[in-house]
């Protein structure tokens, strides 16, 4: 039994170091090996163990299982990227149901007792781990259907919203303690459906744009889900994975309410970027603005010396990453220098616009974070906005009322000149006007981003 | 009289006999009732960890976690969902303990799904991290 643990031991030294070497991209694919290899260690120690003694379901579940990821993840398009890790973190909230319900029916096999007789701590444990698990799957399903757009994607809050969920978590803590004392089959059933239901209730009323910290959290919880879990049946394991799982969603979490300024609890219990805050800021949209063409675009961008892109969920969503490449391309040709800003919450998921540029063969050299570049707009004689609207918003530096007040925002202004692409005069997510549109050395450039950005090119071709 | 009282003395005998061997029924019953529990107790203590111990490992991986994930370039924080998705199910180490066992039962259906559903994630998650990955390329020049 001994050398089970030291094994465990070893598969949760590699999944740190998995962590660790994303710390730079050349270590990162170094990093993702040690994690496969950790994954592997962990799983032939536990099929090594005495008590599991019939292979064929196993290998047939893992090949199954296996087969269908492999396929999903070779075929998934990056811009689906955060739909696809949601849809994946309610597998893992499923699972850790499944193991409990497992655990529960079956106690002998991980030595926590006989059935009715399981010991105290491991119900605590086993509670805690389905509930947080069955949260984790409902409120990932949830996000997956926000993000993929089979749900709408604005808020839905209803009156008696926060006092309903909290009547509900404390039914469920009610259940758990009732379930650690009785052990009754139907408080375990039970404590499921609340937690399917607290799952759904909680990011239902979360919009879109706030879903890089659903997200984040969602990978939290799944974390902590497979602790608990790791708890009730003793493997170490399990409890170090889940731990730094957690703690990496929660750091995630953290860093991208940080970008929007806001406390993880204003965005739990949601509601933001509804009508109600476009009614109140965005009312005086009659004021000339300067529009051009592709042709225009190019032509200012061909004669500066610096030209720094700040791309959004607009570009995602058009899929202008490779357009936009091709037009950096054909700028550094004719000898402009070209970089990148990105803004921490731009995308769906934190670094999406990273994965984005990447893909479309970005040097990630090229690619800057906001700390990194904000003092550079001053020195550019050109900030290319694709797609984004709110992080570049000077309001969130001046204006005390604004929503989004206190939010940190790419200082575009203060380059030479400002291209807007925008699909039109729409405020972005937070519903607040951008007085940017308005000054005089800003362009706007409507239309969708990939088309305007292909015309830029053929323009810079000539 | 010496046959009577031999025969009252015989079956006074004979139900002493039966009151012991009846005490001694009860007894063993009592032993093996409370044997389990004293084995169960015996397990835990030898093979079972105890909760401190699982306690100091889960809040050192979480001191752990926190600085090596602070260390985590905001670039690859997409690659980070996607490792960290994948590791998380190495949930599927309880799913291989309940399919495991040779009879059929609830336990064991819940174990193979878990194992599918396990599956699913730690395939998809490295597969998709590695292509993120593989995506990140440096200046050429």
């Amino acid at each position: 039994m001994d050398w089970a643990g030291y094994a465990y031991l070893v598969a949760a030294v590699c999944f740190i170091l998995a962590l660790r070497g994303l710390s730079h991209p050349e270590t990162a694919r170094n990093g993702n090996r040690f994690g496969i290899v950790g994954m592997a260690i962990a799983i032939v120690t536990t099929l090594a163990m005495p008590s599991v003694l019939s292979y064929e379901w196993i290998i047939l579940g893992i090949v199954v299982g296996g087969a269908i990821g492999t396929v999903i993840a070779r075929k998934i398009e990056m811009t689906a990227l955060p739909q696809l890790v949601a849809a994946f973190h309610s597998l893992v909230g499923l699972a850790a149901v499944f193991v409990a319900g497992a655990a529960f029916y079956a106690p002998e096999a991980y030595n926590i007792g006989t059935a009715g007789e399981i010991h105290p701590g491991s119900l605590v444990e086993m509670g805690l781990g389905t509930a947080i698990g069955a949260v984790t799957f409902t409120g990932s399903i949830i996000a997956f259907g926000k993000l993929q757009g089979l749900i709408g994607s604005k808020p839905l809050t209803f009156p008696g919203q926060h006092p309903l969920n909290a009547l509900l978590g404390l039914s469920l803590v009610a259940l758990i303690v009732g379930f650690c004392v009785t052990q009754e089959p139907w408080i375990f059933w039970a404590i499921v459906l609340l937690s399917f239901a607290i799952g759904v209730l909680l990011i239902v009323p979360i919009g879109g744009a706030d879903m890089p910290v659903v997200v984040s959290m969602l990978n939290s919880y799944s974390g902590w889900a497979a602790a608990g879990i790791g708890f009730t049946l003793g493997n170490t394991a399990l409890i170090v994975t889940g731990a730094l799982v957690g703690a990496s969603g929660a750091i995630l979490s953290y860093i991208m309410c940080k970008g929007m300024n806001r406390s993880i609890v204003n965005v739990i219990l949601g509601g933001f970027g509804g009508e109600s805050v476009t009614a109140a800021t965005g009312g005086d949209d009659d004021r000339p603005v300067k529009s051009g063409g592709p042709e225009d675009a190019a032509f200012i961008m061909q004669n500066s010396d610096k030209v720094i892109i700040v791309p959004g969920y607009g570009m995602a969503v058009a899929q202008a990453q490779h357009a936009l490449r091709e037009m950096a391309d054909l700028l550094k040709e004719s000898g402009v220098e070209v970089s990148y800003a990105i803004h921490p919450v731009a995308g769906r998921m934190p670094g999406h616009m990273n994965v984005l540029l990447a893909e479309a063969d970005v040097p990630y050299d090229e690619v800057f974070e906001l700390e990194e570049i904000n003092g550079e707009f001053k020195s550019a004689d050109v900030a290319f906005v694709i797609g984004a609207n709110d992080v570049t918003n000077p309001a969130a530096k001046t204006d005390k009322t604004s929503p989004i007040y206190g939010m940190p925002i790419l200082d575009v202004e203060a380059a030479g000149q400002v291209l807007f692409l925008k699909r039109s005069m729409a405020s972005g997510y937070a519903g607040v006007q951008n007085e940017l549109f308005f000054n005089d050395n800003t362009t706007m450039l409507f239309g969708d981003a990939k088309h305007m950005v292909e015309k830029i090119v053929k323009a810079l071709k000539d | 009289m010496d046959k009577q009282s031999l025969i009252d003395a015989a079956n006074n005998l004979q139900q002493q006999a039966d009151a012991l061997s009846a005490k001694a029924a009860e007894l063993a019953q009592q032993a093996t009732a409370l044997d389990p529990t004293g084995i169960a107790q015996a397990a835990e203590a030898a093979t079972g960890t105890p909760f401190l111990y699982l306690f100091t490992a889960f809040v050192l991986a979480c001191v752990v976690g926190y600085y090596v994930v602070w260390s985590v370039t905001p670039a690859l924080h997409s690659p980070l969902m996607g490792v960290t998705n994948a590791i998380s199910s190495v949930i599927i180490v309880g799913a291989l303990i309940a399919a495991g066992p040779a009879d059929m039962n609830l336990s064991k259906v819940f174990g193979f799904i878990a194992v599918v559903l396990a599956s699913v994630n730690i395939f998809g998650g490295f597969v998709v991290t590695n292509r993120m990955l593989s995506m990140f390329k440096k200046k050429q020049r």
